[in-house]
């Protein structure tokens, strides 16, 4: 049999521009519209099969639900397109270039996740007979070694679940210090301006409150003004380092110095440890506690929101202090054992408390220890290293049309401000806009504070030197196109997206925070 | 290396291009104190093989749960996850995804927030849920922050009962923030004595059901009563699973339900990674006063409907100090496996897991409480209840070990010195066979013989 050739035109023969219509099905091609699971399923399908109960009676008592809950069930084949296709549209390190500054979206290595599968770490329950599951606590502890070892630092928390975690883990610390020495009436926590949100948070969380640092021309503490803040009244300071300009705090040392003259203690915030790893170790700079970011740092994957781990390494004078669990020798140094509970500490131990439950994110452990061990002593050294020749090779190219915040090198991020669209009509968050209409995910917007319109361009180790021409061809086309005049172009963007611009007013204004039935709303 | 796509001539061309002399010349501001001269004292790269290798023996040591008939939960729970689950999370676009910051490009991520808080606001008959916590533990201590928040009171109590574990990860949220908590003694009934401390200063009452030993518990009682003085009632749960069987905590009166989802879509982990899950009645002020992220529904400049990160107000980019909670990160891959699962089980699938549940749970009682030296001391329960020996229950959960059977979790090892030590509790689920139960039986048999 011949193959009939005929019959389908393999030529494009009309020059026909459609225009913008709207498809009948609310799908563009590949982009196809996916209603609600709640508009899609019914409350009698299930995508498992099941045996059968056996039925008869039960141990509930009183407690037997009666009503219906409302949850719709898809087939497995429907269940499958659902979210697939919804996976399609979000944006992902794996598709290209992710530029958060602060967040560190490096590749994610699947070896990682084939690792965190292995029945013996992912199929274990954490109060299981501890003897059945000492490779676990081997991992964790070889984990904390490596942590250890690159802070120089003698002490490591374990258990918080993410870098906001690992803060209240460290500035816990210093409270029960602070009460350990009877001068619990230091409450001051200076912070600088340029601080993550998160600290000045987690500061009053612990019963502190904040006092801001402002920054110096150079995007660093304000060295005079922090000196005059010192007093007995000050707990400590929280401190980014490098900060969350890009920059390294050249004044560490001394910082660290007179804040432990003062009689406070040192934070620091080691979201941008990975600019540093392998190179500097934080230990060295005089630091009391430190919160390791696993999913930014040691690349565990960022899950669209979490799940994070934030392992907190602490100086001698915090050590003590550390939070249950940790992991301990048995008395007869055969096993290791997890000291869970108060009385399980020895004589130095005086633990802060518990911040959750079991022994943390086990998942990242596994993730980030692999990472670590591919990279090797070696490879990390040269991760940051490349994560700071990238920064700047963007800094360098870009500079000259773009604003810089700041004169001079920066270490693993590059920091613009928005002088370089002033009169322009376009504004960060349209510049940003316009970049997602370019392929690319934009950088951190409007943080740090400290800047106008900021623009946090973190490219990390991970980016080649071709695609990072490319974005900044890109950037640099953007700029010469703001300043032509071209600014409907960027108010409009982005108009290549799944969606175009989103009403966030509407949102927060009229918050409709889950589905509901539509009878029910036509009964309201 | 394999994860660095930089050649060594592309470093020197782009130090060219800085104008810096070397990499040691973008490094400057390090005091040079601190400045390393060689590779930090740890090993160097290793293959890919290398690495699996090594940590697959360290792996080797455990003894997964799905390898032995497997009966340890108070907190955590073995059930099976759909291959689908795994799959879909795994999806590039869902696991390297940052949080949805810019909604355009991140609408897969929102919708299935979205579709997460619905959910866990169905099961748990309350009004409105977050788009998750670290885990149960924690949503339970910002449970506390968040009543003493709304009621503007300082008083908390929790049910003894409640999982030790929450307990002291509640104490410590609320130590510094001038917050009383105060539990009641641990006793097997789980709930004498907590209505009589409900007064007009008390913030709130934390119970947990199925509680710790795996008891249920109404609450209807002691919702009234909480509600007369002005104090909320938080409900927590362990076991999401029970939500399909019993009833809600909304249904008993609960303003506040808080627990762990792990049970649902989220595997054992050792402990970690798992979801938290919050949820209230919709209530200006408790809206208000929620901690973590909350996705919304909206519409776009073409007036189609999307989804967005809203109520930031209450978040720490935005309010810093003044914040909710200082959560950032929070556990979406994890609650996003939760919803993956949830859709796929259905309400008739949910109804079926948790009747199977409890089935299994009911023959292994059965099973159980006719050994010579063991008493059932859980009337009603779903899933879990606890035994009382006649030897020392970690003692036996290690001769268990010699026999195969991870056999429950000694409730001393969460009580300690509280004189649960002859307390043994004990969770069956759907992966239980009967011959998993069998074995059990017999192990039992002979370790109290
Ligand atoms: C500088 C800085 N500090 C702290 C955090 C908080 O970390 P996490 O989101 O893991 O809680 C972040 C991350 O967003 C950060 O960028």
């Amino acid at each position: 049999m011949s193959m009939n050739t005929q019959g389908r035109p393999t030529r494009i023969e009309h020059d026909i521009d459609p225009g913008g219509y709207e498809t009948l099905s609310g799908s563009r091609g590949l982009d196809q519209a996916e209603p609600l699971l709640f508009e899609r399923g019914s409350l009698e399908v299930t995508g498992v099969d099941l045996p059968t109960p056996k039925g008869g009676p039960n141990r509930l008592g009183s407690m037997k639900r009666e009503g219906v809950i409302g949850l719709p069930g898809l087939a497995e084949p429907e269940t499958m397109r659902h979210y697939v296709r919804l996976s399609r549209k979000n944006y992902a390190i794996d598709l290209g270039l992710y530029p958060l500054g602060s967040c560190t979206m490096k590749h994610n290595p699947r070896l990682n996740e084939k690792i965190a599968r292995l029945p013996g770490f992912a199929d274990i329950h954490p109060l299981q007979p501890e003897r059945t599951v000492q490779g676990a606590y081997k991992l964790i502890e070889e984990l904390a070694r490596w942590l250890m070892v690159l802070t120089n630092t003698p002490a490591v928390a374990m258990s918080p679940k993410a870098g906001a975690h690992g803060e209240l883990c460290g500035m816990m610390a210093i409270r029960a210090a602070l009460d350990a020495r009877g001068e619990s009436g230091r409450r001051r926590v200076l912070v600088p301006e340029s601080a993550h949100g998160t600290n000045p948070a987690t500061a009053v969380q612990c019963g502190f409150f904040t006092d801001e640092i402002p920054a110096d021309k150079t995007g660093r503490v304000d060295m005079e003004a922090f000196k005059a803040k010192l007093g007995d009244d000050v707990a400590g300071i929280m401190l980014t380092n490098p900060n969350t300009c890009g920059l390294f705090e050249r004044d560490i040392k001394e910082i660290a110095d007179l804040i432990h003259e003062a009689g406070g203690y040192f934070y620091c915030d080691g979201a941008n440890f990975n600019a540093i790893v392998g190179r500097v170790r934080p230990g060295d700079l005089g630091i009391d506690a430190m919160h390791i970011n696993l999913h930014k740092t040691f690349s565990t994957p960022h899950g669209g929101g979490g799940p994070g781990s934030g392992p907190t390494v602490f100086s001698e004078a915090l050590a003590p202090f550390a939070p249950l669990p940790f992991i301990v020798k048995t008395a007869d140094g055969a096993q290791l054992k997890m000291a869970e509970n108060d009385g399980d500490a020895d004589g130095e131990a005086r633990p802060f408390g518990r911040l959750t439950a079991f022994h943390g994110q086990m998942g990242m452990f596994t993730r980030a220890l692999t990472y670590m061990m591919s990279h090797g002593a070696d490879g990390l050294k040269q991760a940051s290293e490349d994560a700071v020749l990238n920064a700047n090779y963007i800094l360098a190219r870009l500079k000259d049309v773009m604003t810089p915040a700041f004169d001079g090198t920066c270490m693993h991020e590059a920091l613009f401000d928005d002088r370089f669209l002033k009169d322009t009509g376009v504004t960060t968050l349209d510049f940003a806009k316009a970049m997602i209409d370019e392929g690319y995910h934009p950088m951190t917007m409007y943080f740090p504070l400290v800047v106008h319109g900021a623009m946090l361009i973190e490219p990390t180790e991970t980016e080649s030197k071709s695609g990072l021409d490319r974005f900044c061809d890109v950037l640099l086309g953007l700029a010469a196109a703001a300043a032509a005049g071209d600014a409907d172009r960027f108010r409009a963007a982005p108009v290549h997206a799944p969606m175009r611009r989103l009403d966030e007013t509407r949102a927060a204004r009229q918050p409709v925070l889950r589905w509901t039935p539509p009878v029910a709303e036509a009964a309201e | 290396m394999r994860y660095l796509p930089l050649t060594p001539a592309d470093r020197q061309d782009m130090l060219k291009r800085i104008g810096a002399a070397s990499i040691d010349a973008l490094f400057t501001d390090v005091p040079e104190a601190a400045r390393l001269d060689g590779p930090v004292d740890l090993p160097m790269h290793q293959t890919e093989l290398q690495v699996e290798r090594a940590l697959s023996k360290l792996a080797g040591e455990n003894t997964p749960a799905s390898s032995v008939p497997f009966f340890v939960g108070a907190g955590a729970y073995k059930h099976h996850v759909p291959a689908t689950v795994d799959h879909l999370i795994q999806r590039s676009e869902f696991l390297t995804a940052y949080t949805p910051y810019q909604p355009e490009i991140s609408q897969g991520t929102l919708q299935t927030l979205f579709e997460f808080q619905t959910q866990v606001a169905l099961m748990t008959g309350m009004d409105v849920a977050n788009a998750s916590m670290y885990d149960g533990s924690t949503a339970c201590g910002e449970a506390v922050l968040m009543a003493a928040r709304v009621t503007k009171r300082k008083k908390a109590v929790l049910a003894g009962s409640l999982h030790p574990h929450y307990a002291a990860t509640t104490k410590t949220l609320a130590k510094y923030m001038d917050i009383a908590v105060a539990s009641t003694a641990p006793d097997l009934d789980g709930l004498t004595g907590i209505a009589e401390t409900i007064d007009d200063e008390t913030a709130c009452v934390v119970i947990q059901t199925p509680d710790v030993f795996g008891r249920l518990h109404d609450l209807t009682e002691i919702s009234e009563k909480a509600h007369k003085h002005g104090a909320l009632v938080i409900a927590v749960f362990t076991e999401p699973v029970s939500l399909g069987l019993v009833k809600s905590p909304g249904e008993m009166g609960a303003d506040i339900a808080v627990g762990e989802g792990q049970g649902i879509g989220v595997g054992l982990n050792f402990g970690g990674p798992y979801v938290g899950l919050f949820a209230c009645k919709n209530d200006r002020n408790f809206i208000r006063n929620l901690p973590g992220r909350l996705a919304g529904e909206t519409v776009d400049a073409d007036g189609r409907r999307g989804y967005v990160l809203t109520l930031s107000t209450r978040e720490q980019h935005i309010r810093r100090d003044k914040a909710t909670s200082n959560i950032c990160t929070n556990s979406g891959l994890c609650a996003l496996a939760f919803t993956i699962h949830m859709t796929l089980l259905g309400e008739k699938g949910l109804t079926t897991l948790a009747q199977l549940n409890h089935e299994t749970a009911c023959d292994l009682a059965d099973r159980l409480s006719a050994v010579a030296g063991v008493e059932l001391l859980t009337g009603t329960f779903f899933n879990e209840f606890a035994l009382r020996l006649t030897k020392p229950a970690a003692d036996v959960v290690d001769a268990l070990v010699d026999r195969g059977v991870l056999g429950g979790v000694p409730a001393s090892r969460l009580y300690p010195g509280e004189g649960l030590e002859d307390v043994l509790i004990v969770a069956a689920t759907e992966t239980n066979t009967p011959e998993d139960l069998a074995a059990f039986e017999t192990a039992l048999r002979e370790v109290l013989a």
